[in-house]
């Protein structure tokens, strides 16, 4: 999978996206342009209100933008029927959120194996999978345990054994540890690191959070709507040591 | 190799049974209420009908006394049988409509309550279809109940009602599967009213972007 990580896995042309309320416009992206090589850790960074989770569903195809162009491994999101925009969704990405969105009259071992359910996988094969990835996160004995009995910290890592499920190629978070205290946030960076380095996912993560600057490999700042600056590993740890 | 977007599959309805049947057990209290609302004007419609087929059929069989005992109870003879009044059918309307309002309130909450949980099945991979399948499939489930529930209910009541008021002749000529063909009737009439509350939630919530649905308040 490392080998080809030269081609972009996710490629934005002249993204706009404009939302209207009534007689208001709010302009939350004004073209947005941005290639994202297979393998990369990149951080979205940006103030409140600047576009990252609209930025956030563009690229993982959950909302259609209202000009430009989204490519996801070359393939023009605009051009794919239902049918294949749920298997994009299913099979390509996982999507980590602020609020763990996990299905809450589910167990967490019935929340990490729908996406494989979805995929059409045997019993047989998802129940292995969704064990083996609990493991993974560490949470193999809470398996029975619904949302509502875990901690935020256990419910966002099952919401990352859940992104893994189908093998996506692309790992998308919106602010992963926004509701996380410090060392329960620093845990899932470790994690979502780890599964970088380890299987070359790529992982696009929106984030206020500081630290997740140090295991980024490519840094992007918005700013109103618009790509503000993109800074590589190299750069950033001076600019972050002149904030230090 | 160019890597390419196949299609997604249609999920098996054995596994959308089985996914609809846990989620509404896992709401168990909550769907128990919009069960109730079925349940109620159910077991009013069953048990006006099913009075008059019990009559119906006791009628012939009666003693002259117990006819006259009948008729000054207040049920009314046309043409030889029973049937609904237009006071019936007005308040059988009427109770319908209520219920028919509540069940739609209800389903409509239902589904807006879980707009969250429906972008997240469609971050998952779930299609449209899937997700109007889990919710019709939780409205017939509950048009059963309340349907069944319901029509058990009134034609119990009914049967209980005239045994007490007549005598023992009601059980002795007891119409069975007229009663049995009201209760049925009128868990489909449970069932459609279920679905007809379910529909038009479902459908838009099954078309929503899934950004658009993620954005909701909990
Ligand atoms: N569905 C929507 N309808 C109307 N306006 C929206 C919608 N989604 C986003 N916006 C607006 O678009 C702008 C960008 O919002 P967005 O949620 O992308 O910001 P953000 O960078 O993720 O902020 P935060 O860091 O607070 O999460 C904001 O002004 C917001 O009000
Ligand atoms: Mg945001």
């Amino acid at each position: 999978m490392n080998g080809n990580g030269a081609h972009n896995v996710v490629r934005l042309v002249d993204v706009v996206k404009v939302f209207r309320m009534g007689q208001q416009e709010v302009q939350a992206l004004r073209g947005v342009n941005l290639a994202i090589r297979s393998g990369e850790y990149i951080s979205i960074m940006g103030p409140s209100g600047s576009g990252k989770s609209t930025l956030f569903n563009m690229i993982g195809a959950l909302d259609k933008p209202t000009s430009g162009r989204v490519f996801i491994d070359e393939v023009d999101v605009s051009q794919l029927d239902a049918y294949e925009l749920a298997w994009l969704r299913c099979r390509k990405i996982g999507y980590i959120f602020q609020t763990f969105n996990l299905i809450q009259v589910m167990t967490a071992i019935e929340n990490v194996t729908l996406p494989m359910i979805f995929a059409g996988m045997s019993r047989d094969e998802y129940m292995e999978k969704g064990m083996e990835l609990l493991k993974l996160v560490g949470l193999a004995e809470r398996y029975q345990h619904k949302p509502p009995e875990l901690s935020g910290g256990q419910q966002q890592r099952v919401a990352v054994a859940r992104a893994l499920a189908n093998d996506p190629a692309i790992i998308l978070a919106d602010e992963p540890t926004g509701n996380l205290d410090l060392t329960t946030g620093e845990e899932i960076i470790t994690l979502l690191k780890h599964l970088s380095k380890e299987r070359g996912v790529t992982i696009i993560s929106a984030t206020h959070d500081i630290k997740m600057l140090n295991v980024s490999d490519r840094v992007v700042w918005i700013r109103d709507g618009r790509v503000d600056r993109i800074e590589d590993r190299e750069k950033l740890k001076i600019s972050v040591g002149e904030v230090a | 190799m160019r890597p390419t977007v196949e299609r997604q599959v249609v999920l098996p309805w054995a596994q959308v049974l089985r996914i609809s049947f846990n989620a509404l057990r896992a709401r168990l209290f909550r769907s128990l209420i919009t069960t109730a609302t079925l349940v109620l004007a159910v077991a009013f419609v069953a048990y006006t009908f099913a009075v008059y087929a019990l009559l119906n059929a006791l009628w012939p069989h009666a003693p002259s006394e117990l006819q006259e005992k009948i008729v000054s109870s207040g049920y009314e003879l046309f043409a030889g049988t029973f049937g609904s009044t237009p006071k019936d059918r007005w308040l059988i309307a009427l109770s319908l409509l209520v219920c028919a309002v509540g069940i739609v309130n209800a389903q409509l909450m239902a589904v807006t309550e879980r707009f969250r949980e429906i972008g997240t099945l469609k971050c998952l991979g779930a299609l449209d279809s899937f997700v109007i399948k889990l919710f019709v499939l939780e409205a017939v489930y509950q048009g059963l109940l309340g349907g069944a529930a319901g029509s058990a209910l009134g034609v119990l009541v009914a049967s209980v009602t005239l045994l007490v008021k007549f005598g023992t002749a009601v059980v002795r000529h007891f119409p069975a599967l007229e009663l049995a063909w009201i209760a049925a009737w009128s868990t489909g009439l449970a069932m459609l009213l279920s679905l007809t509350g379910v529909l038009y939630p479902a459908w838009v919530a099954a078309r929503m972007e899934p950004a658009l649905a993620l954005r909701t308040e909990q």
